[in-house]
């Protein structure tokens, strides 16, 4: 029972006994097994969740259609691994780091995914921006290398879209895209737009689609995420991990959960859901040595409910979030600045970009809020006054030229452009801006 | 107290993530500390730190403080015969430590590997000892036997606290000297008993129970400042008090913790950061060491203390961090130090308590919290407080103020965790969503917060004794004016901008010179993320004093232009040092704008004396 790891690798045990199988569990009796250790259960890959006595419950990926109660498990004596090195590069995985595109395996070092945290004191504050020509994004709501941030997005919208012109745009050596119950169509979309702009040599892919089970999911961000670390640690380069869609891989773990017979917390998602986030999200990391981590996320929302637990949670973890939203006005999609945050963005903004960016982002942001405010009393049939309709006529050029998300330009020529509408309907006490940004900025 | 860890060992019996069960037959206590032993490889062995929550039916069930991966049943566990407990000694002091105490900078390494622990204090250090007491002195448990310099003040040598009930006679005690942590530095005799302590400059101490040595405890009157204003005048914190900051994610819950961390008047900062983002601890590792301290000049880090168990550090180790922040807090509040302890963010901490319950498969309270949630926050809270310490420590007053954050699930207030920390917390900070999205920052919402302070008399005779006569009532009249704007606005907003009173609007207007000039601040802005008390009751009577005049306005578009200029100009004070040449410069100007729209009820000479 107390064989060493090595020696257990050569006499691979089988048990037959299955006591118990739920849609995405079963439970097998059986001695010798390790908490977190991997198994094949009829073949198919599975991971052990809990261990009561000789009684072990694994995890089945692929699910349990068709396991017989007396299917073979084999217990393999290591957690769940993936083969580490520079072949990885350009090529295309599945949820266990098993190539899809047709190529052979890869050699390579074998690396326990889901590690241990990265020391706190060993980590660097992040400082470097990364710009992607979104004024809504680099303006409002600059990204910072090391960060992690989603996109809380209804299904309907671009998302996939302003994520692969963020990953095109953003200056990094590597793109790891973790794609959990991805459409094919859209697993096809990132893999042409990768391949058309030449990028494939820096991209690597972890892609589980919704032709794939559900559970798989749950491996993805923990493959993408270690070799992101091969890559930051052992190459020191900059990584930028592409997560969609974590809501996805929320609800497999809710599945899983369920099966387990756990008391569900609010929205009926494991009462882990925070730590589960936060393992992974907090990967995103920058290193002293000039490697990085950062993650940019999807999280669809059901009607841009953010208090659902899912949101709410990963807005606890993440550092800030952006909205996209259709504005009307001028038929485009827009970041939206109200909900959309970067909290790292006080690490570069002003500091790494013009000074005056801090107070003409706000600046704007408040103006457009009272737009906002004008707007409902328009709707609401009473007369404006000359600010209010100074303020919508501000908002609808505001909205166009820099919350569009089809807006490419550099930080500079934003601000050009804040502080040429700041003239064109405002007057200098209206804007709020310090005295010293005003009389160098406001060009009369 | 058998230390022979063979015979006092279990085996595992099951595994669920980080609950394990453990088959024994030797008494163990309840919370007594434990080791997992594995094979990580053949070479290393490596022991998971554990501690017992709950015996059930003659199983132990441990929360395991690791990853218990590769954990097997059959496993064997050994029993420390202890609870979790925490070094006390010299040498605190600016040290970034995991929630079990262990020294983050010491372990090698850039991922943090399970099964190693280390202790913060470095036993090899030299310190001079200065005795106070001498020899056939009566002492009890807290008492100063000599100090030893720690940075830069006099850390006092006390009698153990696991003395107390007891009173003793020194037998010996050390004359000036340097020695080590470990030395016996002094010998005491309990009185009654006869037996003997070897007093050394290290003491432990278990983190679940308060250190009660000290005389009394006060009712609470000695204002905290923190340079915030919307805290500091409206909803003012005091010494030895409890305050928690609720909000929805985004509100800058974070940012305003900084800024008390950095501004607070307290000796010492004990910031544990529980469940909560790397990057935000590193801020304070990266800007502390570098941040001077504005009433000291000394570096900020000087006087800070981190407790950092990160959201990807282990689940269960998070309650752990605020237990073992709060009791260095108390060892140094024993010492006679204001100390301020903010938690960020006791909402994960009630997470992992509901992580296990959960997984012990516990009824469910609401939420499926546990169902003594709100007792175990109440008891925590009630840790906080102003002492007297000890008779020979000159009764010297000692005091630890706690402000804790909570995140609430959706930013719902209603939820559990806000709820039983409304019951246990005298200030409540509401950060409101509404204005985060307008960018009214800090977003604490003027009206719904509030601070049981403000009703204590001897809150409210400190206030008008510092700061001015009539204090308490301007705050209360503050808060009445921007209620009224409040309701102003809201009548504005379904009458329509024509259809009420100009009165209405010069009432919004004003409420909103309050909220602006005062309320909001500028947390990155060097002069205006600072306020000091004297500044903020300058400011506070400036714009009081415009809200009492009375205007001559014919439009509401003049109201709200009019009122936007002033604005603009008071923004622009507090962008300036006080009472600096531009500062006063734009209090004229503010004066002349004031000046030309007075109404006639006021003469304009009393403005000017207010120009100074």
């Amino acid at each position: 029972m107390n064989t060493s790891n090595i020696n257990k690798r050569a006499f691979q045990k089988t048990f037959t006994q299955l006591i118990n199988i739920t849609k995405a569990t079963c439970t097998v009796k059986a001695q010798g097994a390790s908490y977190e250790e991997m198994a094949l259960v009829d073949g198919r890959p599975a991971q052990v969740v809990k261990i009561v006595g000789d009684e072990v419950t694994l995890q089945i990926f692929k699910g349990t259609n068709g396991i017989a109660t007396n299917a073979e498990v084999q217990f393999l004596g290591h957690a769940p691994m993936l083969k580490v090195g520079d072949e990885l590069i350009g090529r295309f995985f599945n949820a266990y780091g098993e190539p899809i595109d047709g190529r052979p395996e890869i050699d390579g070092i074998e690396r326990e995914i889901g590690g241990p945290a990265v020391n706190p004191v060993r980590r660097e504050q992040p400082s470097e921006l990364i710009a992607t020509g979104i004024a809504g994004i680099d303006l409002n709501n600059t990204l910072v290398s090391g960060q992690k941030i989603p996109f809380f997005a209804d299904p309907d919208q671009p998302y996939n879209q302003v994520m692969a012109d963020v990953a095109l745009r953003a200056k990094v050596d590597k793109i790891i895209l973790g794609g959990m119950g991805m459409l094919y169509d859209d697993f096809l979309y990132y893999k042409n737009l990768f391949d058309n702009a030449g990028a494939l040599d820096k991209i690597i892919s972890f892609i589980n689609t919704t032709n794939d089970p559900a559970v798989e999911r749950i491996l993805i961000p923990d493959m993408a995420l270690t070799a992101a670390e091969y890559f930051a640690i052992d190459k020191n380069e900059k990584v930028l991990v592409l997560l969609t869609d974590m809501t996805l891989f929320c609800d497999a773990l809710a599945i899983v959960s369920n099966r387990m017979d756990q008391i569900p917390s609010k929205d009926f998602m494991p009462g882990t859901l925070y730590s589960e986030l936060a393992k992974r999200y907090e990967k995103a990391v920058q290193f002293p040595s000039g490697g990085s981590i950062t993650i940019l996320a999807v999280t669809t929302l059901s009607s841009g409910d953010i208090t659902h637990a899912i949101p709410d949670n990963t807005g606890y973890i993440t550092e800030g979030q952006l909205f996209l939203k259709r504005d009307t006005d001028i038929a485009k999609v827009i970041v939206d600045p109200f909900r959309s945050l970067s909290r790292l963005k006080q690490l570069v903004i002003g500091k790494k970009t013009r000074a005056d960016h801090p107070q003409v982002m706000n600046a704007c942001i408040r103006l457009y809020s009272d737009a906002a405010n004008s707007k409902t009393k328009l709707e609401n049939g009473f007369d404006l006054t000359d600010y209010d309709q100074r303020c919508l006529k501000f908002a609808k050029e505001y909205s166009n030229h820099l919350l569009a998300i089809d807006v490419n330009e550099s930080i500079n020529e934003m601000l050009e452009k804040a502080w040429q509408l700041f003239k064109e309907f405002f007057g200098k006490h209206e804007v709020g801006i310090k005295q010293e940004f005003v009389d160098q900025y406001w060009k009369e | 107290m058998a230390k022979d860890t063979d015979t006092r060992c279990g085996k595992v019996l099951a595994i669920v993530g980080n609950l394990v069960t453990v088959q024994v037959d030797i008494p163990i206590m309840n919370r007594e500390i434990c080791y997992i032993v594995i094979c990580d490889s053949l070479s290393s062995e490596k022991r998971l730190m554990s501690e017992v929550i709950k015996v059930h039916a003659g199983l132990v069930y441990i929360q395991v403080f690791e990853s218990t991966r590769g954990v097997k049943i059959g496993s064997s566990v050994e029993f420390a015969n202890k609870m979790l407990e925490v070094d006390l000694a010299p040498g605190l002091l600016s040290k970034i430590l995991d929630g079990l105490q262990n020294d983050l900078t010491l372990f090698p390494g850039i991922f943090l590997e399970r099964g190693l622990y280390n202790t913060p204090i470095d036993f090899e250090a030299e310190y001079e000892f200065h005795p106070r007491m001498k020899v056939g002195d009566r002492v009890v448990a807290g008492d100063w036997l000599g100090h030893v310099r720690e940075n830069w003040f006099d850390h006092q040598i006390m009698v153990p606290f696991k003395c107390a009930h007891n009173t003793y006679k020194i037998k010996s005690i050390n004359g000036n000297g340097v020695y080590k942590i470990k030395d016996t530095i002094a010998v005491i005799v309990d009185e009654k008993s006869a037996e003997e302590i070897k007093v050394s400059m290290h003491q432990k101490w278990p983190v679940y129970f308060p250190i009660e040595s000290y005389q009394e405890k006060l009712r609470l009157f000695k204002q905290l400042d923190t340079g915030v204003r919307v805290i500091d005048t409206l909803n003012p914190i005091v010494e030895g008090g409890t305050g928690f900051i609720p909000g929805p994610f985004g509100c800058g819950k974070t940012v305003l913790q900084h800024i008390i961390s950095q501004y607070a008047s307290a000796d010492l900062i004990v910031v544990a950061a529980c469940g909560e983002r790397a990057n935000e601890v590193i801020e304070l590792f990266v800007e502390f060491p570098h941040l001077d301290d504005p009433r000291t000049g000394r570096k900020l880090m000087e006087r800070t203390i981190i407790i950092c168990n990160t959201s990807n550090m282990p689940v269960s180790a998070r309650e752990a961090s605020v237990y073992t922040a709060m009791t260095i807090s108390e060892y140094y509040r024993q010492m006679g130090l204001r100390v301020l302890l903010l938690a960020d963010s006791t909402s994960r901490w009630a997470q992992a308590l509901r992580e296990m319950a959960n997984k012990m498969e516990e009824l469910p309270g609401p939420d499926a919290f546990p169902m003594d949630l709100t007792a175990i926050i109440s008891s925590f809270y009630a840790r906080a407080g102003y002492v007297h310490l000890n008779k020979n420590n000159n009764s010297t007053p000692g005091s630890v103020t706690f402000i804790g954050t909570v995140s609430p699930a959706g930013g719902n207030l209603k939820e559990p965790v806000v709820e039983a920390t409304k019951k246990a917390a005298r200030c409540f900070y509401a950060l409101s969503q509404k204005r985060a999205d307008s960018k009214r920052y800090p977003a604490i919402d003027p009206v719904d917060s509030y601070s049981k302070y403000l009703e204590y008399s001897e809150v409210q005779n400190y206030m008008s004794k510092h700061i001015s006569s009539d204090w308490v009532a301007s705050v209360y009249k503050a808060k009445d004016l921007l209620l009224r704007g409040r309701e102003a606005f809201e009548q504005i907003n379904i009458l329509g901008d024509d259809s009420v009173p100009l009165a209405y609007h010069e009432r919004y207007w004003k409420a909103e010179v309050i909220d602006f000039c005062f309320l909001q601040q500028d947390a990155f802005d060097k002069v205006d993320c600072y306020s000091p008390i004297e500044r903020q009751k300058f400011m506070f009577e400036l714009i009081l004093k415009i809200a009492d005049y009375n205007f001559d306005f014919n439009s509401f578009e003049e109201i709200q232009d009019y009122f936007k200029n002033i604005i603009n100009i008071i923004k622009q004070m507090n962008y300036c040092e006080f009472n600096s040449q531009k500062f006063s410069e734009y209090q004229n100007k503010l004066n002349t704008l004031i000046s030309t729209k007075i109404s006639t009820k006021i003469s304009s000479s009393s403005i000017q004396m207010e120009a100074r």
